[in-house]
């Protein structure tokens, strides 16, 4: 299915970050113009804050095949909605027990804050989660044929 | 079905140096309901957006995904581009392979793979794009300035030259700010007060100006052209109206306390202005000094004023205003001489700061002008100066260079010489750094004409021995270590952000970087923008910044406001939360959980005549968090632009492409 697989490389995670278009979203693009590196596992997907993730996309998520999330949202205090990245914390904490529950490493959903001005700390973050993600190894939780993904 | 067009920008090298742009576009060709997909050297450029609207016309594409920089820079660009062409702007999506992609991976194999992924989430959302109408909202032609120092003083008399009221904030019992604590500028030496003193008269008598000193900001709400703030009146304990600015009752207040304006070095009463020029010449009450307050008695102000202005009995007072545009100006702080221990700072009293020099030298200042050692008033013969004290030093946090010390201290140099030719002037400097008009030249008439010696390198330690203060450091130049017997030491420290910029920075909901300075919308082309429309910044709120270069961006943000001001009507973000109530279930968590109080519960009679209540969003006032729409439990709300099938669908085509 993945590149990766079709050239017989070793497995490679693959990862989902929500970043809110405020701070993280513009501490990624920073991470850019600064032309930092950061590994190639990471998708991005914009949303304008980080309260705006249900729960369920992370589920979604995983439970397509994906093998770790990241959401990412401004420090506390900063954001742009002055609340959402509360809300989205805690939200995340009890979905990380969910998760833990059913059998799946918390590890592999992971929450951050980033702002718009820290460039450097954005590809510390993937760097992080990529190598957590690595370690966990792929996702397979939802690989039984009646819970694969439509 | 959607009929897309996918436009793949090689941003000459800086996308196609990494990133197989001709490949990319084969590949997402392939995607379903993509009509075209084409690549071009700049997508941005004028030909590139031609590409674009041609084929919108050629192939009647109804949705466009442009895979290149960041949206934060080009979504405007493009949006504008398919609205020429007939197509509703919001029916275009981006990828970012640039910023996100061939900036930050070297592997052309793998940033090539990623950049047809984002694409093909952008082509999975772009086909569920709906059109969406911006709000046309009204403006409040009117402008809030917080902080009252030069920059908020041009920023005022800016805005209203062109006609629009401002209310002017200062905290402080008077505007003038840090410039009017100076005592000459550099590099010219004009007196600062008498190049200030007139711009304060100006805003004072200007009739679309407010001022309300002694008062802070406590809250804003809003958003750009109708922002409600509430500004915290504290009781001044004289009323305004009365007062005469006789002075009388300065002159018999009983109490002494250390003077804030003079930084310790003089005495103030318990009512007091800060600076004879205080526009508003009125006084003030502080309360926490005053007998009448502490102790229950006295009254002598209230005695000795001939205009019964004096009410202690005044109250603080809550203004709410509605303001168009907010200029911030709050300036700096100077970091605490006591962080290096070892100069002394704060122990020793013969180590000052490089601003309370500022008010010793100042003829209105607490000595009247004369050095003076503050230990025992003698005058010092020798003064050391020393630089970058708490600037550029990775172990304090702090790698920044304040950038006027450079300046000020030969500035302070040559006052010192001009004041007394027979003293010996010492600067340590780690470099000097003087660019900007005139400035080099003013640094070498300092050691050339007036004859500082100029030391390269760190002081290590400063001893107090025999009222005397031995200065140890290192001269890298000649290699050897130095002791110099000094008079007086004169530490240049750090400017740094206010204490409570993060505190006012959260209640604007402006960001701010890890120096806790505020952050600009674009270091070089946005300089006084802000990312929430409708604030914008000036002067050393943002970072280190000189007079010239303080009042250039005050100007600068006042042409914004103004700017802002001559348009009719605001175009606002459609992005917002819409309700479904057929499937709302009256829990009414969104209420409770939006930011700004944008969903309300309302009665509705149906047309049989029955009357039910529903949730509604109030569009004007949502700002399309979609903090909501996460949060509803069954699915009733939907935010424009970001719905759950769109999000779906992103993550759908990534599980299935990645």
């Amino acid at each position: 299915m993945t590149e990766n697989a079709q050239k017989g490389k070793t497995w490679e995670p693959r990862v989902l970050a929500f970043l809110c278009r405020w701070c993280s979203y513009a501490g990624a693009d920073l991470t850019g113009s600064s032309r930092l590196n950061y590994p190639a596992n990471v998708r991005i997907l914009r949303v304008p804050c980080s309260g705006r993730v249900d729960p369920l996309f992370i589920l979604k998520a995983l439970r397509s095949g994906l093998d770790g999330v990241l959401v990412s949202g401004c420090h506390p205090g900063d954001c742009h909605y002055t609340a959402g990245n509360y809300h989205a914390r805690r939200k995340f904490i009890i979905l990380s027990r969910l998760l833990e529950y059913v059998g799946l490493d918390p590890r592999r959903v992971q929450f951050s804050w980033v702002s718009a001005a820290e460039g450097d700390k954005f590809a510390q973050v993937v760097r992080e989660v990529v190598a957590d993600v690595k370690e966990l190894g792929p996702n397979e939780l939802f690989r039984i044929p009646e819970f694969a993904p439509e | 079905m959607a009929r897309i067009g996918v436009f793949v920008c090689h941003c000459g090298t800086n996308i196609a140096g990494t990133v197989d742009v001709k490949y990319v576009a084969e590949e997402v060709a392939k995607e379903k309901g993509v009509l075209i997909s084409r690549d071009y050297k700049y997508m941005c450029s004028a030909p590139g957006q031609n590409i674009i609207k041609d084929y919108i016309r050629l192939y009647k594409l109804d949705r466009v995904v442009v895979a290149s920089c960041s949206p934060l820079l080009h979504e405007r660009t493009f949006q504008n581009t398919v609205k020429e062409e007939g197509l509703n702007p919001y029916l275009m999506e981006m990828a970012n392979i640039r910023e996100q992609c061939s900036w930050v991976h070297k592997d052309r194999v793998e940033a090539t793979q990623k950049a047809i992924e984002l694409i093909k989430m952008a082509i999975a959302k772009v086909r569920m794009n709906e059109p969406l109408y911006p709000k046309r909202l009204s403006i409040k032609r009117q402008a809030l300035v917080i902080g009252g120092g030069i920059s908020g003083i041009q920023a005022a008399l800016d805005i209203a030259m062109v006609g629009h009221p401002v209310i002017l904030v200062e905290r402080s019992p008077s505007i003038g700010g840090r410039m009017a604590q100076f005592d000459k500028t550099f590099p010219t030496l004009d007196c600062a007060a008498c190049i200030l003193t007139p711009k304060m008269v100006d805003v004072r008598s200007h009739p679309l100006i407010r001022i309300l000193t002694y008062a802070e900001v406590e809250s804003v709400q809003g958003y750009v052209g109708n922002f409600e703030v509430k500004i915290r009146q504290k009781a001044r304990s004289v009323d305004m109206s009365k007062c005469t600015g006789c002075g009388e009752c300065l002159q018999k207040c009983p109490v002494r306390v250390e003077s804030e304006f003079d930084l310790g070095l003089g005495k103030r009463g318990a009512i007091y202005i800060p600076f004879p020029q205080a526009v508003p010449n009125v006084p003030v009450i502080d309360r926490e000094h005053c007998r009448y307050f502490t102790q229950g008695k006295c009254k002598v102000c209230q005695r000795v004023c001939p205009g019964e202005a004096i009410d202690y009995e005044q109250e603080d007072q809550i203004i709410t205003e509605k303001v168009g545009a907010i200029v911030v100006a709050t300036g700096f702080d100077l970091s605490e001489p006591t962080e290096y221990s070892e100069y002394g700072g704060g122990r020793y009293k013969d180590v000052i700061s490089g601003l309370q020099f500022e008010r010793m030298i100042n003829a209105a200042g607490p000595t009247e002008g004369h050095l003076k050692r503050p230990s025992d008033g003698r005058e010092p013969k020798t003064i050391v100066f020393i630089q970058c004290v708490g600037s550029r030093d990775e172990s304090l946090g702090r790698p920044y260079c304040s950038k006027m010390c450079c300046m000020y201290t030969a500035k302070h140099a040559i006052l010192t010489k001009e004041h007394n030719p027979d003293a010996q002037v010492y600067v340590f400097y780690i470099d000097i750094r003087a660019a900007g008009k005139n400035y080099e030249e003013f640094v070498r008439r300092a050691i050339e004409q007036y004859g500082a010696v100029y030391l390269r390198g760190r002081v290590s330690r400063i001893l107090e021995k025999d009222g005397k203060l031995i200065v140890r450091g290192a001269d890298t130049l000649v290699h050897g270590q130095v002791e110099i017997e000094a008079d007086m030491v004169v530490l240049a420290t750090a400017l740094v952000a206010r204490k409570d910029a993060v505190h006012l920075a959260q209640m604007l909901g402006i960001p701010y970087d890890q120096n806790h300075f505020f952050t600009e919308l674009h270091p070089k082309l946005a300089p006084v923008e802000n990312v929430t429309s409708g604030i914008y910044l000036t002067g050393a709120c943002q970072a280190p910044k000189d007079i010239p270069d303080s009042v250039a961006s005050a100007s600068g943000a006042s042409v914004k406001v103004c700017a802002l001001f001559a348009t009719e009507e605001l175009i606002a973000d459609p992005i917002t939360a819409q309700l479904n109530p057929a499937l709302c279930s009256l829990c009414k968590v969104c209420q409770e959980i939006c930011p700004f109080g944008a969903i309300k519960e309302e009665e509705v009679t149906k047309p049989d005549g029955q009357v039910v209540k529903q949730m509604r969003v109030i569009e004007g006032v949502c700002h399309g968090c979609g903090l909501c729409v996460s949060s509803c439990r069954p699915g009733a709300l939907t935010l424009q632009g970001f719905t759950d099938q769109q999000i779906v669908a992103e993550i759908n085509t990534l599980a299935s492409s990645f």
